[in-house]
């Protein structure tokens, strides 16, 4: 690769990450501007005043409460049976069990709307066949968790899966011939070896419960979510406070992937060191 | 599944299959077949739901095909159903969004699988994740304060005495949805870039170096190295793609103007205003069968398997 080509791709690459993020700086920026339409031009002055009407939103406030109960009710549900699906996915063969993956990861592909819709009619349909007006068969955010849980089961189900690979069905026939019972097989043996890759599916449940717009839009009923509220609010024509809630937003995030990027520095850091070390010892043992 | 009992005895195997039951019959198969079945059924009061007028009929899928309207191509025009119009151009938009998303992808993903030096390479992935952990719809609605009439977008191309009156970008320029387009290339362009950066990871260098010691030009090396094993990658992305933008309700209300209908609005119409369940099952039935076809034909364009683009 010649100079000038590789100088092109650094050129290339700093362009495309000043394109993702400009957009969210003119956003964060407007948030700070004393003018009732969210801009950064004209700039009116400096405030924080957008930041107070914020914090007395109620509505804002609920509507973000409601986002974390069902995202926590999402991975409550979603963990446990993606893993438990990604076990009996492990354990049959045969031509039944590309049948039973293809229905799994079906609902990755379905698109949002869909979900919604078919979820909502369902249910409803479900409380006229047994004559019951009951809660759980009308709109709400129960049918909003049941709705997201139906595909990150199937996310959940595949990130189990790839870590069930580099399992060793070995040491079960192992503890089971040494008398452990199954559910102590399962405690302490399984379990142990997914809990990397169920809290990992369960970080990105949660964070997909939060994003969720299209599934939770059908289904919701009256009850907001933050996306829905935020999609509201714009639909309704919007003052900055939004603006101030995408900057608090955007901070939580950059603060998360520099500790991050900081814990990753420092095991690197401490990586390179031991390599260096070996190599010396090695050096030193010629 | 006697492996699985001989392991984990009947009670834990039990709730194992009762928990994938759940999910696979409650929450997958009998929405959507409710879907399929609603569909057929007219929109009635609830009183009269199960009595004579309740029979099942295509009256629903007749709608799509109402109201036709003046639409102009290449000179020619056309009376075209105004819901089929609106479900052509989301496809044409969408695929649009797809190629656009696809062009910027490719170059930067083969700078990080194979130009990027592998110490900073770690913090290139974190800082482009970074928009994607703020949320699509505030990731729109970013557009829409730079789109705004006198917004930062125009007051800058003014400034620079590149036009001379503030655009309305929301309107469209050169057709309705401009605005719809770039934004979403914008929301689901890394969609496109993390799959085919996977994919061409792990293509060994040696291949590269190879091509372009025998003489290849570069571009000879991509054709003919790099994109063939990129194909999986390349698949999934246009399908994550093309899905998230013909699905997405969110971009054409923030951003789209009046005169673009998204296909998904006019099927939320249905479904809310209108409050009408049952042809919204019908437009989001013909919905998903467009999704369906695409993936197949991009499972066969590609010459991949549905667990290639899965992952």
């Amino acid at each position: 690769m010649t100079p000038s080509r590789r100088f092109l791709a650094h050129f290339y690459m700093a362009l495309f990450v000043i394109y993702l993020m400009l957009p969210l700086v003119v956003m964060a920026g407007a948030a700070f501007n004393d003018s009732k339409l969210p801009t950064i031009v004209p700039w009116k002055g400096f405030t924080l005043d957008w930041f107070s009407a914020l914090f007395a939103d109620g509505r804002m406030w609920r509507a973000f409460l409601n986002s974390i109960l069902v995202a926590l009710a999402v991975v409550a549900l979603a963990v446990p049976i993606g893993t438990a699906a990604a076990i009996v996915i492990n354990a049959i063969s045969g031509k039944w069990r590309a049948t039973l993956y293809g229905f799994m990861v079906a609902p990755v592909l379905a698109p949002g709307l869909v979900i919604g819709i078919s979820t909502v009619l369902f249910w409803n349909s479900l409380g006229n066949t047994v004559g019951s007006d009951f809660i759980l068969f009308r709109p709400g955010l129960h049918l909003s968790t049941l709705g997201q849980v139906s595909f990150i089961s199937a996310y959940v189900m595949l990130l189990v899966l790839a870590r069930l690979q580099s399992f060793d069905p070995g040491l079960e026939e192992a503890a089971l011939d040494l008398g452990a019972s199954h559910a102590q097989v399962l405690r302490r043996i399984l379990l142990p070896h997914l809990y990397p890759a169920m809290g990992a599916s369960a970080a990105v449940a949660f964070f997909q419960s939060l994003e969720n717009f299209n599934v939770t839009l059908f289904t919701r009923g009256g009850a907001d979510t933050l996306t829905v509220y935020v999609f509201s609010k714009v639909r309704a024509g919007i003052t900055p406070t939004i603006n101030a809630l995408a900057f608090l937003l955007i901070c939580v995030t950059l603060v998360l992937a520099l500790v991050y990027e900081m814990k990753r520095r420092r095991k690197a850091r401490i990586e390179a060191e031991r390599a260096a070390e070996a190599r010396r010892a090695e050096a030193a043992m010629l | 599944m006697e492996n699985l009992i001989r392991r984990y005895g009947r009670g834990l195997t039990g709730i194992f299959v009762l928990l994938v039951g759940f999910w696979l019959l409650m929450l997958v198969i009998l929405p959507n077949f409710a879907m399929f079945e609603q569909s057929f059924r007219p929109y009635l009061p609830v009183t009269e739901i199960g009595g004579p007028r309740d029979v099942y009929s295509l009256n629903n899928y007749a709608k799509f095909f109402d109201a036709p309207v003046e639409w102009s191509l290449f000179g020619i025009t056309l009376m075209v159903p105004v819901h089929v119009l609106s479900f052509l151009q989301t496809i044409f938009y969408s695929a649009l969004c797809t190629v656009i998303a696809l062009i910027l992808s490719y170059p930067l993903a083969f700078y990080l699988a194979k130009i990027a030096s592998p110490q900073s390479l770690p913090t290139l992935l974190l800082l482009l994740f970074i928009p994607l952990w703020v949320s699509e719809a505030l990731r729109a609605f970013a557009w829409y304060v730079i789109l705004t009439f006198n917004g930062p977008l125009n007051q800058l191309l003014m400034w620079l005495g590149l036009i001379d009156q503030a655009i309305r970008w929301q309107q469209g320029v050169l057709t309705n949805f401009d605005a719809i387009v770039i934004v979403m290339v914008y929301c689901y362009v890394l969609f496109m870039l993390l799959p085919i950066y996977t994919s061409i990871q792990s293509l060994d260098t040696n291949q590269i170096e190879a091509a372009e010691d025998l003489g290849a030009p570069w571009w000879r090396t991509h054709l003919r190295v790099v994109i063939p094993h990129a194909k999986p990658g390349i698949a999934s992305g246009c399908v994550m793609v093309f899905m998230l933008s013909a699905g997405s309700l969110l971009v054409p209300t923030v951003v789209g103007s009046t005169r673009a209908n998204w296909f998904p609005q006019t099927i939320y119409t249905w479904f809310n205003d209108s409050q009408d369940w049952q042809t919204g099952a019908a437009y989001s039935m013909i919905f998903l069968l467009l999704c369906i076809v695409f993936v197949i034909l991009m499972l066969r364009l590609f010459r991949v398997s549905l667990s290639d683009i899965a992952k």
